[in-house]
C-alpha cells in the first residue's frame, strides 16, 4: 500500500514519503502549511489512491475529544424514562457514535482525517493521545472497551493557530506543505486544467507570482485561489496578451477578486498603480 | 546508528526525543528509506522536526552531520559585527588613522590599555591621539571617531554606536498614568487574555446541570462551576535610557495600557541588552537591583516574556563580556537573553524603531535571530502579531 499522487493531487517527493511512513508505521501524519496548499484535499486523495474510505472529522472551537468518541445522550433517556419506552432498559441505546469509533469499526482500514485541529481547546490533543496512540478507547456507561478492528489512516491538519503539545507532536510523523514553486505550480495547473493554453498559465502565473512578492500583502493568494482565478480566466476567455500587457492603467490584474481578499490588498494594488502612472508621466 | 545526528539536533536545540529516534529506525527497519539519502533526509525530517521553525536548524544539521559542510556555528555571529566596525572605519578615518588604531589591537587590547590609561592619566584631556578626552582619535573619550571608542562623560550619545558607556545617567521611571492612546493598545493586548476557571465555585453551570439532572433519571442535580478569571501571566522587560530616550511615550503608552489589562504582570528594567541584573526603580537602580537569577527563579514558565526594547546598541553588548556600557558584565547578554528564552519559551520582542530601519542596525539583526525572529514592530499591527505569536 503505497501512495504516489494522483491524477488530479501533485505530490512531492518528501509528501510522498511523510506520507508512506505515516501508512506504514500506522501512525497519525500532522500537516501543517499556509492556507490553500491542499491540506485536507490531501486526506481525499489519499483515501482515492488507495481506494479506502473516508470518514472526516472537522474540528470546531467547541469540539471535545470525548465527541470523537462517543456521546451519552442523557436528555432523550430521561425523556424515554417518563413515557415508559421500554428502551431506557438498555443504556446502551442512548450511546452515539463519534467519528473516532466510525473509523475503528470501519470493514477495512479507513482514511481518517481530522481538519483543523488548531482550532479546538489547548486541551484537545492531549485529550486524545492515548486513543491515537493505541487505537482503542473505554465507554465508562457501557464498560467496554472499543478497540480498533484496523488502525486508521489518520491524517490531522493545523493552520498553527495554536501550538499543540509535545507529547502530541512526538506521535506523529510531521510534514509543512511548503508553498509550490513555479515548476510545482505548472504541474498542479496542468492536473486542473489539462486543456489551457500552455501560454495562458505561463502568463498568469508570472502575474501571480508577481502579486504574491508585493511587498505588505496582508493575505497573499495561495494555489487554491490560482486555480480559482485560472477557472474564472477560462470562463471569461481572456487572451494571455490581456495579462502581457503592463499597462499602468490596468496594474490591477483582471477577475482580481479571485486572488485579493482584503480590501487593503486592493487599496495597496490600487496605490501601486497610480504611482506607476504617475513614474511614467515623468 | 544515528546517535552522533541525534545528539547533535540536541544540541541544536531541535527539541527531539528518545520515542521519535526510534521511531525513525522503526521506519528505516521497514525499508521506507529506500536506501536513498534524499527519502532517508524527507523520511528523518519528518519523524524528527514537528515544527516548519525548527525546519532550517534541522536543515543545517543534517548537512553537517552527512555531508560534513559547515557547521552551525555561534562564531559567525561574533564575527559580524568587527567586519561591521572595520567598514565603518574605513569610511570615515583616512588611512594612516586606520593603521593607527589596527597597531593598537583589537577589543580585548582595547580594554586593556583603556586600563593602563585610565590608570596614567589623572587630568581632563581634549583632542590628540592618545588620552583619554573629548574630540580626538584616541579610541577612549567622546565625540571622537574611532568605531571602537570608549565613550566617558558625554549628555547624551552622538553616534549612538559607542562601545561604552561609563557615564552615571539619570533615567526616567517609565510613566503608568498616560492614557493617550492607549485604548488601541488594550484592544490588542486583549488578545492575550486566557480566561480559565479558577478558585471558589460561583456560577451555575446551566448545561452541566441539566447532564446531570439527566443523568440522575430527573431528581435536579446542581453542578456550580468557578469564575472565569483571566490567568495570564506577563513579565515585561523595558529597556530603558540611551538610545529608548526617543521611544519613551510609545512605551509609556504601552506600559499603561498593559497594566490594567492583566492581573499577574511583573516588571523590570533593562538597559539595552539584559544580563545579569534588573532593577524595578530607575532611580535607585544602581542600588537596588534583582538578580537575572532571581527573576527566573520566581517566575515560572508560564510567564510570557515580553522585551521592548530598540535593540540598537553596539554589537560588543551583545556578543562580549564586559561589552555592557554601564558595568562589568562577566557573562554576555547574548547568553543571558539565551538563559531568559530557555527559561520563557513564549516569548517576543517589541521594538519601537520602525521596522524598516531593523536591517540598517546589526545589532537589531543579531538580537532578532536571538529571539528566533520574534521581533515585533511597536505598532498596533505589530502587537497584534506578537499577541497572536504569545498565545499559539
Amino acid at each position: 500500500m503505497k501512495f504516489e499522487g494522483t491524477d488530479s493531487y501533485v505530490a512531492t517527493e518528501d509528501l510522498m514519503v511523510a506520507v508512506n511512513a505515516g501508512i506504514t508505521l500506522e501512525r497519525p501524519l500532522l500537516v501543517k502549511g499556509e492556507p490553500g496548499t491542499g491540506k485536507t484535499v490531501l486526506a481525499y486523495e489519499i483515501a482515492k489512491a488507495l481506494g479506502r474510505p473516508l470518514i472526516e472529522w472537522h474540528i470546531k472551537s467547541t469540539t471535545k475529544a470525548m465527541h470523537g468518541l462517543y456521546e451519552y445522550d442523557a436528555v432523550s433517556r430521561l425523556r424515554d424514562s417518563q413515557l415508559g419506552d421500554e428502551r431506557v432498559r438498555d443504556i446502551r441505546h442512548y450511546i452515539l457514535r463519534g467519528k473516532l469509533w466510525e473509523a475503528f469499526v470501519a470493514d477495512e482500514r479507513p482514511v481518517l482525517l481530522i481538519d483543523e485541529i488548531d482550532k479546538a481547546d489547548i486541551e484537545f490533543p492531549n485529550d486524545l493521545l492515548l486513543e491515537l496512540d493505541r487505537m482503542e478507547f473505554y465507554i465508562y456507561e457501557t464498560r467496554e472497551t472499543v478497540k480498533a478492528r484496523h488502525r486508521p489512516i489518520v491524517i490531522i491538519t493545523s493552520n498553527n493557530e495554536k501550538e499543540l503539545p509535545d507529547a502530541f507532536l512526538r506521535r506523529c510523523f510531521f510534514h509543512y506543505i511548503r508553498f509550490p514553486d513555479s515548476e510545482t505550480m505548472q504541474r498542479i495547473v496542468a492536473v486542473h486544467f489539462p486543456d489551457i493554453q500552455r501560454e495562458l498559465v505561463h502568463e498568469a502565473l508570472t502575474l501571480f507570482y508577481e502579486i504574491r512578492d508585493t511587498p505588505g500583502l496582508k493575505k497573499k493568494p495561495s494555489t487554491s485561489e490560482l486555480i480559482d482565478w485560472l477557472k474564472l480566466l477560462m470562463a471569461e476567455d481572456l487572451s494571455p496578451e490581456v495579462l502581457r500587457q503592463r499597462d499602468p492603467n490596468k496594474l490591477i490584474p483582471p477577475l482580481h477578486g479571485a486572488l485579493l481578499k482584503t480590501e487593503q490588498d486592493v487599496h495597496l494594488f490600487e496605490r501601486l498603480a497610480f504611482l506607476a502612472r504617475r513614474e511614467r508621466s515623468h | 546508528m544515528f546517535v552522533n545526528f541525534f545528539f547533535e539536533l540536541r544540541q541544536a536545540k531541535v527539541p527531539v526525543s528518545l520515542r521519535e529516534y526510534l521511531t525513525l529506525l522503526e521506519a528505516m527497519k521497514a525499508g521506507l528509506s529506500n536506501w536513498r539519502v534524499e527519502d532517508f533526509y524527507y523520511l528523518s525530517r519528518s519523524t524528527l522536526v514537528k515544527d516548519e521553525r525548527n525546519l532550517d536548524k534541522f536543515d543545517r544539521v543534517f548537512g553537517h552531520c552527512f555531508n560534513g559542510l559547515e557547521s552551525l556555528s555561534g562564531e559567525e555571529v561574533t564575527e559580524i559585527p568587527e567586519e561591521w566596525l572595520r567598514k565603518l572605519a574605513e569610511k570615515v578615518l583616512t588611512p594612516e588613522e586606520m593603521a593607527a588604531i589596527q597597531s593598537l589591537g583589537g577589543w580585548e587590547k582595547l580594554m586593556e590599555t583603556l586600563k593602563e590609561r585610565l590608570r596614567e592619566q589623572k587630568g581632563r584631556h581634549q583632542g590628540g591621539s592618545k588620552w583619554i578626552g573629548t574630540a580626538g582619535t584616541s579610541p577612549f573619550g567622546a565625540y571622537g571617531y574611532n568605531p571602537e571608542g570608549v565613550r566617558i562623560g558625554q549628555d547624551e550619545s552622538r553616534h549612538r554606536r559607542a562601545v561604552k558607556v561609563w557615564d552615571k545617567r539619570e533615567y526616567r521611571n517609565l510613566d503608568d498614568s498616560v492614557e493617550l492612546g492607549t485604548r488601541n493598545i488594550k484592544i490588542a493586548l486583549r488578545r492575550l487574555r486566557q480566561f480559565a476557571r479558577e478558585g471558589a465555585d460561583l456560577e451555575l453551570d446551566l448545561p452541566d446541570t441539566i447532564r446531570a439532572t439527566a443523568s440522575n433519571a430527573g431528581y435536579l442535580d446542581i453542578k456550580m462551576v468557578p469564575e472565569r478569571h483571566n490567568t495570564v501571566k506577563v513579565l515585561v522587560l523595558f529597556d530603558i535610557g540611551g538610545s529608548m530616550d526617543d521611544h519613551i511615550r510609545v512605551c509609556e503608552e504601552l506600559f499603561s495600557a498593559a497594566r490594567t489589562e492583566f492581573k499577574h504582570l511583573e516588571f523590570f528594567y533593562f538597559h539595552n541588552c539584559p544580563y545579569e541584573r534588573l532593577w524595578k526603580d530607575n532611580h535607585r537602580r544602581h542600588t537596588e537591583h534583582v538578580p537575572t537569577w532571581e527573576t527566573i527563579h520566581t517566575y515560572s514558565s508560564e510567564y510570557k516574556l515580553i522585551l521592548v526594547g530598540d535593540a540598537t546598541m553596539s554589537p560588543y553588548e551583545i556578543v562580549y563580556p564586559g561589552g555592557s556600557v554601564e558595568h562589568w558584565n562577566e557573562e554576555p547578554g547574548q547568553l543571558w537573553l539565551q538563559r531568559l528564552l530557555d527559561t520563557y519559551p513564549k516569548a517576543a520582542w517589541l521594538n519601537p524603531v520602525a521596522e524598516k530601519y531593523w536591517d540598517y542596525t546589526p545589532s537589531v539583526q543579531l538580537i532578532r535571530q536571538l529571539m528566533g525572529e520574534r521581533m515585533f514592530p511597536l505598532t498596533l499591527g505589530g502587537l497584534e502579531s506578537a499577541m497572536r505569536e504569545l498565545v499559539r
